[in-house]
């Protein structure tokens, strides 16, 4: 274990907790980004910095800029009220803490615990994999962007705007 | 750095990320919460295609970066109908879309 894969891990797991835990929604946002973008480094130790990359764009780029325009968009007087009362806050602990466990007995319990490292992927193969075995489901995940497009256009739309123009189109 | 340590460190991530899901009461806070878990299972995603040289990890996590993006575009516009009807954005005042 380098100390760089160390660094690295303390980062990714305080910046969740903050995430999780920080009482303004706006922090949270930026711990999140602080997660994503730590991620991203341990990303690059593990030999994909492709990935990595496209980790820093599309999270710290663009989905944390989503994330702090749905704040401000929701944000009543003050920063709303955020803290739960004691006993989910207990609950969600003792569930968490369980499947903690059971995952982590189960990672020591591996029978091929400490595989060695194999030879890392090019971004040339990564290329290929995508657009040539999983075409299909390269396709099928443009349908999906194009569909999560059109109904959060859909949702977020306001309704007595657009009330006269749904009656009139209707009929059809 | 060894494979159990990436794993455990993304169990970790993904338990701290379902005790947000349990506790926050702010629909954008539950959203956070739900890319906290997704990043730990991408994680899970590199790590394991770095140690068996399958190929396929980075490909996986490719899409589940595009996938939870779809997500989250969704789920704020979720945000902002449920702050629209309400003025606020608590999930337990979306049990009101159920009639």
């Amino acid at each position: 274990m380098t100390p760089g894969f160390i660094i690295a891990a303390l980062l990714i797991f305080a910046a969740s907790i903050f995430t999780v835990r920080s009482s303004k929604l706006v922090h949270a946002v930026l711990w999140l980004g602080a997660m994503l973008a730590s991620t991203a480094v341990l990303f690059i130790q593990l030999d994909a910095p492709f990935l990595a990359g496209i980790q820093l764009l599309l999270y710290v780029g663009g989905v944390m800029t989503l994330m702090i325009f749905g704040v401000m968009l929701t944000k009543k007087s003050g920063d709303g009220e955020l803290r739960t009362e004691s006993a989910p806050a207990l609950r969600g602990l003792v569930i968490s803490l369980a499947l903690f466990g059971l995952l982590a007995g189960g990672i020591f319990s591996m029978t091929n615990g400490a595989p060695a490292l194999q030879k890392p992927e090019e971004v040339a193969s990564i290329a290929a994999s995508v657009l040539g075995e999983h075409w299909l489901a390269f396709e099928t995940l443009s349908v999906l962007l194009l569909a999560a497009m059109v109904g959060a256009i859909l949702l977020a739309r306001k309704r007595d705007a657009g009330a006269p123009e749904s009656g009139k189109a209707s009929p059809r | 750095m060894n494979l159990q340590a990436c794993l455990l460190l993304s169990s970790g991530l993904f338990c701290v990320g379902l005790y947000g899901l349990l506790t926050r009461r702010n629909a954008i806070g539950i959203l956070l919460s739900i890319e906290v878990m997704a990043n730990a299972a991408n994680l899970n995603f590199v790590a394991f295609s770095r140690y068996s040289g399958a190929g396929y990890g980075q490909v996986f996590a490719l899409f589940v970066l595009a996938l939870t993006v779809a997500e989250v575009a969704v789920g704020l516009a979720l945000v902002m109908a449920l702050f629209r009807s309400h003025r606020d954005a608590l999930v337990e005042l979306a049990s009101a879309f159920r009639h």
